[in-house]
């Protein structure tokens, strides 16, 4: 990010009772970044949100925006807006009413308020429905009033707690878009909290992946996905075959080793370096092991037997047992070709590219 | 079910397409009454029956008999029972009858707003502060309601009198040089009773709509600029209006009717409606005039708490 930074986080602790939920937390967040938290339920994702929205304070460390110490600042002082997970739509105030709440205070006028509140609502794309009750609106009609109120306020920061989790699968993906879009169009800091690992590469300029309080990695989406840093960070990103290799030699950012099954193999380091390269997990994500089909050949090219076939409409999943390789791997493969065809117990032969694979400490 | 069964063969089954195919559990033959009671609300109807029979009667009984009497009058030792109005038009036209009137109302609605404006703030406390001890909160408000009715009025007696607590420490700190002969035996002495009485009453009601109040909206109003007090004004007061109007009842309309208190504590200003009913059930053996007070006395009350519901229900609407 070559962008000022709006949001620093640093040496972030937070301890509730003896449990230290957040542990020597620090980032830094760009002006206009869209920047997502994502990690498993319960990893401390939310307590660094409310954080940053004042809700909480740190048990150490500062939080900065703008450059400024938020230390004591509470919530209504902050240049920050939240869209809370339970949406927390005022239930005794309809729509129109639910959007101006913040403008109230400020005293606006009667038609700057309304042409803001029904640009905020044309944003959203509610129009009309300025009059519903709060407590009479669909899941995905309270998380569009949600932000609508939180955008009406022109926060420099847009604070989304799984904004998205309550809603099914289609409203989701649309909805996704639209969130994205409408970031580059306003141009202000959205941070998202989220446990979808697919929300978080399809949203994000950058993402942090938590677990257990810390974060393990701070990259963009496709560093994420194809450099993870760790194993879990790897596993939490979809499916990662996690193969043990000899004769690792580390050279920079590229290592060589030799792989049983697959032979000589060459790839890159993930982020930290490896300490001790007879740890090392060799890994490599199943879609880039491709199916060589009948009448074709390929170099390099190994075979191996399928053991299991999971069906998942687009695509299908094979579990492969390869030749001199004591662990399964698992492929993915489009279901253009007929993998969804390949019965259990034929044998097949697979293909990659040498340059594919990574290579994490263990 | 099996008999029914026997006939849901055939076009039967197609005219409830969403029928079970079990046969016999739901048949187009079947009685609409027994439908009724096979249906959820039927079955709670059949549950709450007994009590609600008992209670109904009981409700009902009392009110029949109160009504027809306020039209009859009183022929020396008999009733005499052909209609009259005579009753109502001295309850409702009647000085003394009008002032008891008014004074009771002023009474039990001073009392009302008075409990639930000290009430408020306890609950309050407890919802938000209580933390894991709120059920004990809630057991230690309600230990002085253990002791009897008659006893706490007492207490206050002592508290108020005129050689009472309040006087000799006022004695002692030197406020005053002599006792205060008027903390008691007045209208002020039967609202603080009576608000004291029914403190309980109130807050629990009020505890547990705001109980109900999800907090993440205080959190969303903070996040759109509110400071504590607009917070309360905006959000918390609004959605714990409920609770409220629900406290405001429970405590003014018992206290419309109570003769107890002020009989102990009232004094002579402190005489209330539900004294000059008493004493027409009573020593004046004249039920039907005593009827018809009751009577315009429970209308008027009703009436008036109407008003207040919807008044409340206005200010809710303001608070945005
Ligand atoms: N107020 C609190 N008191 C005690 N523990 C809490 C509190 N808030 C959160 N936690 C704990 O902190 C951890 C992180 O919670 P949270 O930030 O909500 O996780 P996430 O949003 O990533 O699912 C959880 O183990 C949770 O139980
Ligand atoms: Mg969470």
């Amino acid at each position: 990010m070559t962008a000022l930074p709006m949001i620093e986080i640093k040496n972030v602790d937070k301890v509730f009772g003896n449990f230290r939920a957040l542990d020597t937390l620090n980032a830094s967040i760009g002006e206009g970044e869209f920047f997502s938290l994502l990690g498993p339920s319960g990893c401390g994702k939310t307590t660094l949100l409310r954080m940053i929205g004042g809700f909480d304070e740190p048990t150490s460390g500062t939080i900065l925006i703008g450059g400024k110490s938020m230390a004591g600042i509470p919530p209504n002082l902050r240049p920050t807006n939240m869209v809370f997970q339970s949406y927390a739509i005022f239930p005794h105030l309809n729509v129109f009413e639910n959007i101006a709440y913040g403008l109230k205070r400020l005293r606006l006028g009667r038609e700057e308020e309304e042409s803001r509140v029904s640009q905020a609502l044309a944003q959203v794309e509610l129009t009309g429905l300025g009059p519903r009750m709060g407590n009479q609106l669909s899941g995905g009609q309270r998380q569009r009033v949600a932000l609508a109120r939180a955008l009406v306020m022109r926060p420099k920061v847009l604070l989304l707690d799984e904004p998205l989790s309550a809603l099914d699968k289609n409203l989701r993906e649309q909805m996704q878009v639209e969130l994205r879009h409408l970031q580059r169009q306003i141009g202000i800091t959205f941070v998202l909290v989220t446990h979808d690992q697919y929300e978080a590469l399809s949203m994000s300029d950058r993402i942090a992946v938590m677990f257990s309080g810390q974060i393990a990695q701070i990259a963009e989406p496709k560093e994420i996905y194809q450099n993870p840093a760790t194993r879990q960070v790897a596993d939490f990103l979809g499916g990662m075959n996690f193969l043990t290799a000899s004769d690792v030699a580390v050279n920079g950012k590229g290592f060589k080793a030799a792989l049983p099954g697959f032979g000589a193999i060459s790839g890159h380091l993930s982020g930290k370096a490896i300490s001790d390269p007879a740890q090392a997990i060799i890994g490599i994500r199943p879609e880039r092991l491709r199916i060589v089909w009948e009448g074709e050949t390929a170099d390099p090219m190994i075979s191996g037997k399928v053991v299991d076939r999971n069906y998942f409409g687009e695509v299908t999943s094979l579990v492969v047992a390869i030749e001199g390789q004591a662990e399964h791997v698992s492929i993915v493969e489009t279901n253009d070709f007929g993998a969804d065809d390949i019965p259990v117990g034929s044998d097949i032969r697979i293909t990659y590219d040498p340059d594919a694979f990574v290579i994490m400490q263990g | 079910m099996a008999t029914a069964s026997a006939f849901s063969y055939g076009k039967e089954q197609h005219l409830d397409p969403s029928a079970p195919t079990l046969p016999g559990v739901r048949t187009a033959r079947e009685a609409p009454v027994m439908r009724f009671m096979r249906s959820e609300a039927g079955k709670g109807w059949l549950t709450i029956s007994p009590p609600l029979l008992y209670a109904v009667l009981l409700l009902i009984g009392p009110i029949i008999v109160i009504v027809a009497n306020s039209f009859w009058s009183q022929d020396y030792l008999t009733i005499d029972r052909t209609f009259t109005l005579e009753n109502y038009k001295a309850a409702l036209t009647e000085p003394i009858y009008r002032d008891l009137l008014m004074r009771s109302l002023f009474v039990s609605v001073t009392v009302a707003f008075v409990t639930v404006i000290l009430a408020y703030p306890v609950a309050w406390f407890v919802s938000f502060h209580g933390g894991r001890y709120k059920g004990l909160w809630l057991f230690i408000i309600t230990v002085p309601f253990w002791s009897g009715y008659l006893l706490r009025i007492l207490s206050w007696k002592v508290i108020l009198g005129y050689k009472g607590v309040l006087n000799s420490g006022l004695l002692y700190l030197g406020v005053i040089t002599e006792p205060l002969s008027t903390l008691i035996y007045n209208v002020n002495a039967v609202i603080i009773t009576l608000a004291h009485s029914w403190a309980a009453f109130a807050i629990l009601p009020l505890f547990v709509s705001l109980e109900k109040l999800d907090r993440s909206l205080l959190e969303a109003a903070a996040d759109l600029g509110d400071g504590p007090v607009r917070r309360f004004l905006r959000i918390t007061l609004p959605l714990t209006m409920p609770g409220i109007i629900a406290a405001l009842m429970i405590v003014m309309i018992p206290t419309v009717g109570d003769y107890v208190t002020p009989k102990l504590v009232g004094g002579k200003d402190g005489v209330m409606i539900a004294n000059a009913i008493q004493v027409q059930f009573g020593k004046a053996s004249n039920w039907p005039l005593g009827a018809a007070l009751a009577v315009s006395t429970m209308v008027i009350v009703s009436l008036l708490a109407g008003a207040i519901v919807l008044m409340l229900a206005g200010i809710k609407r303001l608070l945005k």
